[in-house]
């Protein structure tokens, strides 16, 4: 160890300049394509700048009003939105993440076809989330196939108007977002159950434990700073919610704007040039993200502490 | 190893338990579910629009070049320019956050510098942090360096992707050996040679499994393509099929529309069907790596 240490510190003599030159390219894009446009919507977040017909209004600073008047318009609706959109995908994602994992990491259930299971229900995770919304509006639309089965099968008889029902509208958002990343979800566990020590599961079929016992009583605490992870990179998704209901909905969140997510409403202000408004709902955005990727990187600490005792207890 | 399969055979006695019969059921609805609408898709794809319209079949109808070539004429939704576009933006991408960051994971591995902790800090903080919210920023500063509604600004960003640098540097730090380097300075390999030629191969593995994410979640890409792009020849797939959504569309024929769809996803497609073994190991490597 001593000896690599020293090797290390002989190099830096000569070659340290290296390292720079070859993390720069990196720190340049990131500061001309993040860092700048961040600092200036916060900039922007402080002043009244917005286009009226094809007249441009300021840049006018107006100080924190941006932020006043976003949290009296329709903000904490679509974040009331966003937020019932996301647990509604996450909760049916995750437990049925978790019972597959369990299922796929158990020796004893001698579960055939794994790689096939695996390979299907993370596809979804890969298509186009705008065409996989694209395709349920036609699907669910009045003159789909669906409502064709539910007419002509006498289940319902003139057919349910999905994309006017305010349930089942944010019901498909958050069937699309499950299939979407369960697969995902059940990847990701189950590599983290099979790094649970083999030695804690045999000791507890030695003590008589049931798979249900297990499965709560070793398996979810040994996961728990990978559902940590899985929870709040899942959030920052749901937070980022934008192709499957703007495709949906065609962009104004019907009915009653109901499906209308914060980035949906992003959009919205982007697009019809309010800047100062964007900035502000930026900002927010921003400050809850980062709150969040502290959350991730402190987990991520926390598994790099318990790698090493993971891989003692291997040998 | 042995071990396991002495309990293999051990178990091949026992018998079926009412939970492997549950977990196949189980199974068998999700997969059901994850390809029940793909199937309507290629079978809708397949019948014209009056077809469509009488009502579901599950068997194909023979209209599938029809479609095909009348999306593929259709003037207003330019699927073969969506297909280029999004192909060159997806591909640059590719190539250009798996060699920066590569390159990046390099410089702060096998270097000592005093920023070095520091930077590697930096970039696990920014691990998931969503573009999204300098959305702002970035359109007012492409407007004002002349790359609005071009190309560049959906790939070029990709220079800086922590999450392709976090990859390769776990990727180094367990593959990597310094000693190879040392071995490559002493022959008198200059450092960029000693990257280029040998650190690269290296990361053969590394660098494919990352160029496939990084290429499919840019062909899926929709927020920023669609705030940049405005002119029918330079949009990319996404913006194409937001497009056919805004459309009137009880007017469309049927047929197209799910043909447009096929199209958008099916390269997508063929690349996980052939690759799929080495995507679905990716997914652990590059989330929750120790």
């Amino acid at each position: 160890m001593s000896e690599k240490d020293n090797k290390k510190r002989y190099k830096s003599v000569s070659y340290a300049k290296w390292g720079y030159v070859f993390i720069l390219p990196f720190f340049l894009a990131f500061a001309v394509f993040q860092l700048i446009p961040m600092i200036s919507t916060v900039f922007y977040s402080f002043f009244e700048y917005y286009r009226s017909g094809l007249k441009i209004i300021g840049p006018t600073f107006v100080g924190l009003d941006n932020y006043k008047e976003l949290i009296q318009s329709d903000f904490l609706k679509y974040t009331g939105n966003t937020l019932l959109l996301w647990i509604a995908g996450f909760i049916p994602q995750i437990v049925v993440s978790l019972i597959l994992a369990a299922w796929f990491s158990d020796e004893m259930l001698k579960l055939k076809g794994k790689q096939f299971f695996k390979t299907v229900i993370y596809m979804p995770n890969l298509i186009m989330a705008s065409a996989f919304s694209m395709l349920f509006f036609a699907l669910f639309s009045n003159i789909g196939p669906v409502n064709g089965f539910l007419i002509s099968s006498g289940i319902a008889k003139n057919g349910i108007s999905f994309f006017t029902s305010v349930g089942w509208t944010r019901a498909l958002i958050a069937l699309m977002n499950f299939l979407m990343w369960f697969g995902n979800t059940t990847i990701l566990l189950m590599a983290a159950i099979m790094g649970i020590s083999p030695s804690l599961f045999e000791a507890a079929k030695i003590d008589g434990a049931t798979s249900t016992q297990i499965f709560f009583r070793i398996t979810l605490p040994s996961i728990k700073p990978i559902l940590v992870y899985v929870f709040i990179t899942s959030m920052i998704g749901g937070l980022q919610m934008y192709d499957v209901p703007q495709i949906l909905t065609n962009g104004n969140g019907n009915p009653d704007r109901t499906s209308m997510t914060l980035l949906m409403f992003l959009n919205h202000h982007l697009y019809s040039k309010n800047f100062g408004m964007a900035g502000a709902l930026s900002v927010i955005l921003f400050i809850i993200c980062a709150i969040l990727c502290l959350c991730v990187y402190s987990t991520m600490n926390e598994k790099d502490d318990s790698a090493p005792k993971k891989k003692k207890a291997k040998k | 190893m042995s071990d396991n399969t002495n309990k293999k055979k051990v178990k091949e006695h026992v018998r079926v338990t009412p939970r492997l019969i549950i977990s196949y059921i189980v199974l068998a609805i999700l997969t059901f579910l994850c390809l029940f609408f793909f199937y309507i898709l290629i079978i809708n794809s397949t019948r014209s629009h009056i077809q469509i319209q009488q009502g579901f079949s599950f068997l194909p109808g023979g209209h599938f070049l029809k479609n095909f070539s009348n999306v593929i004429n259709d003037a207003k939704l330019p699927i073969l320019t969506g297909l280029k576009n999004s192909l060159i933006v997806s591909t640059c991408a590719a190539v250009l956050s798996c060699y920066f960051s590569a390159l990046t994971a390099y410089g702060l591995y096998a270097y000592d510098f005093k920023l070095k902790k520091a930077a590697v800090v930096f970039i696990l903080l920014i691990l998931v942090m969503p573009t999204q919210v300098s959305a702002l920023g970035f359109i007012q500063l492409i407007t004002k360096i002349n790359l609005m509604d071009t190309l560049f600004p959906l790939f070029l960003p990709s220079i800086a992707a922590p999450a392709v640098f976090y990859f390769m540097y776990s990727y180094m730090q367990s593959s990597l050996p310094m000693e190879l380097l040392e071995a490559a300075r002493i022959d008198g390999c200059s450092e960029f040679k000693t990257f280029n030629k040998i650190v690269l191969p290296i990361m053969k593995p590394a660098l494919a499994v990352q160029a496939i994410f990084v290429f499919v979640s840019n062909w899926n890409n929709f927020f920023m393509p669609a705030l940049v792009i405005s002119s029918n020849d330079k949009k990319t797939l996404p913006i194409l099929i937001a497009s056919l959504r805004s459309a009137d569309f009880l007017k469309f024929d049927m047929g197209k529309i799910y043909m447009f769809i096929l199209l958008a996803i099916v390269p997508i497609i063929i690349v996980y069907i052939l690759l799929s073994k080495y995507i679905v190991a990716g997914v652990t490597l590059g989330g929750v790596k120790e």
